[in-house]
């Protein structure tokens, strides 16, 4: 984990309350897809737990839905601007557990740390698919992003209003896969459980308050002990949850 | 060149600044990020006879200027702190460290003191009787004073290290709980613990924290605090550590001023973790701002004249 002070390089809003921030400055604390940042703001006291959407040298990229008075705050600063930012929480993905055909599943705001991981997952030769669920066409973002990162990608929507009628769950029905990753709300999350059959990674979300495991604010039960969903999570191995 | 050093029970501390337990864990986190020998010491967390998950999450929840939580003194048990988290400390800090003690029974208390004593390393054991998130209805066992006078006498029983109880500021008259103790035996005082709150989500039109309520702390509470201190200073001889919302080195030195020999930062540390470091390495430039030369001289400073 580094901290340093960011400067934002843009800030765009990407659908109805979803915005996507690039930020500029040191991302040697990232190491894996799944991790997030935790972003000091200004008259707030606690900082604000974000998943990074991708990186490289010296960008960090991240895509945030306005849910309360933080990313309320964030979605309206500047280019420019500058942000307190604690780099490189969390575990992440691990993609060497996947197999040849990798399945994404990303429901929502969970849909942004599955960018990096594909993009990993397609340079370490994977074939993957991804499963991106929405409530409505209005909602959609980064599907042609997921495209072209030469991933097969299929859309669900709750109302039938684009691509695939229903949940995600619906779309996994008829697709060959021998791993799976996940990113989303945690009905979704039980709703896939009920329906995959091979092993994968849950990556979940928590009210934290440091974000770097010396709080115990957000604390699991998984089978292998008690865990930190944000240090020895947030993602979790299919097979040591408890549901 | 000012000095910092204090003297705490008779162990001397480099500087008066102690993370305070359950944001500091048993150090390791912050070691990565800092050599924590700079610390004065720090309070490890708290520990219990039998291991902890704690409560339900949610258990953080945020407050203009604070925090609330509901973390419930999530541990591992006394035997697994002696077995796997002591020597895994050893080796990331090298002073006298303050060890945190809860239970739920005068029992309880004794006996994890008196498993903990054996412990080259603990420098002082600091009893906590406020945490308000482990007794139902959030009453915590110290806010009565003849049950803060039979866990002060069991503790003291069974170890010769110096003993500080943390107190709650959930009472009617803290003085009256800081007397009973240093009456009991007690070294030292501790205070304060986090002040009993709730946050209420607009939203789902519930109580935020799955435990409903939890302990409120951040710069909210400094006041209160040092009112709390400055009315214990008076009360009792025995030393105080100061604690609630301290973010900064001028904090230390007002918590000082009001009686604190030493003085823990908390959910400042969670906000910036190198919130310690920060404090230790700006409090030389604070002092010579205040024109203070020997910290341990203003002690009580602010009851003079």
């Amino acid at each position: 984990m580094t901290q340093g002070i960011y400067k934002i390089k843009s800030n765009i809003n990407l659908a109805p309350s979803i915005f996507k921030m690039i930020i500029l400055g040191d991302t040697s604390a990232l190491t894996r897809p799944g991790q997030f940042v935790n972003i000091k703001i200004d008259g707030l006291y606690l900082r604000r737990p974000i998943s990074v959407c991708d990186y490289n040298d010296t960008e960090i990229t991240l895509i945030y839905k306005t849910v309360g008075e933080g990313t309320q705050i964030m979605s309206q600063m500047a280019e420019g601007d500058t942000l307190d930012v604690l780099v490189g929480l969390g575990n992440g993905f691990d993609t060497s557990k996947s197999g040849d055909t990798a399945l994404l599943i990303g429901g929502g705001v969970g849909i942004p740390p599955l960018y990096k991981l594909c993009k990993d997952l397609i340079s370490n030769g994977k074939n993957v698919k991804v499963i991106l669920g929405f409530n409505k066409q209005s909602e959609i973002f980064y599907e042609d992003e997921f495209k072209n990162l030469g991933a097969e990608v299929f859309v669900t929507t709750v109302d039938g209003s684009y691509g695939i009628n229903g949940f995600v769950t619906n779309a996994m029905e008829n697709l060959d896969y021998d791993y799976f990753y996940t990113c989303g709300p945690e009905p979704m999350f039980k709703a896939i459980e009920n329906t995959v059959k091979t092993s994968g990674q849950y990556s979940f979300e928590e009210r934290m308050g440091c974000g770097f495991g010396a709080c115990m604010g957000c604390s699991c039960k998984t089978k292998y002990g008690n865990k930190r969903i944000c240090k020895d999570g947030p993602v979790l191995q299919r097979e040591e949850i408890i549901w | 060149m000012v000095n910092t050093k204090v003297d705490l029970c008779g162990i001397e501390l480099s500087n008066p600044i102690i993370p305070a337990s359950g944001t500091f864990g048993f150090g390791y986190e912050f070691a990565d990020l800092y050599d924590i020998n700079m610390l004065g010491t720090f309070s490890f967390k708290g520990t219990t006879k039998d291991a902890r998950f704690g409560n339900p999450t949610p258990r953080i929840a945020e407050t203009p200027c604070g925090m609330l939580n509901s973390v419930g003194l999530q541990n591992p048990g006394v035997d697994k702190v002696i077995s796997e988290e002591l020597p895994k400390l050893k080796k990331v800090f090298s002073k006298p460290v303050m060890a945190n003690v809860s239970g739920f029974a005068v029992e309880d208390y004794a006996y994890t003191c008196e498993k903990l004593d054996s412990e080259a390393q603990i420098g002082w054991f600091e009893v906590n009787i406020s945490c308000p998130n482990v007794h139902g209805g959030g009453l915590a066992f110290g806010t009565s004073a003849k049950n803060a006078e039979a866990v002060t006498k069991a503790v003291k029983k069974v170890t010769n290290k110096p003993v500080f109880i943390k107190l709650s500021p959930n009472v009617t008259d803290i003085t009256e709980i800081a007397k009973a103790c240093e009456s009991a035996g007690a070294d030292g005082i501790s205070l304060i613990n986090t002040l009993l709150g709730m946050r209420i989500d607009l939203k789902t039109k519930k109580p935020i924290l799955a435990n409903k309520m939890g302990g409120f702390s951040g710069p909210a509470i400094k006041p209160v605090a040092l009112r709390m201190i400055y009315q214990v200073y008076d009360a009792v001889k025995i030393p105080l550590i100061g604690m609630g919302g301290v973010t900064t080195a001028e904090d230390v030195i007002e918590m000082m001023l009001a009686g604190a020999t030493a003085v823990q930062v908390g959910a400042a540390n969670l906000v910036e973790p190198f919130a310690c470091k920060n404090i230790i390495e700006d409090l030389p430039r604070v002092m010579e701002k205040y024109k203070i030369d020997n910290l341990k001289d203003i002690i009580g400073g602010a009851h003079n004249g």
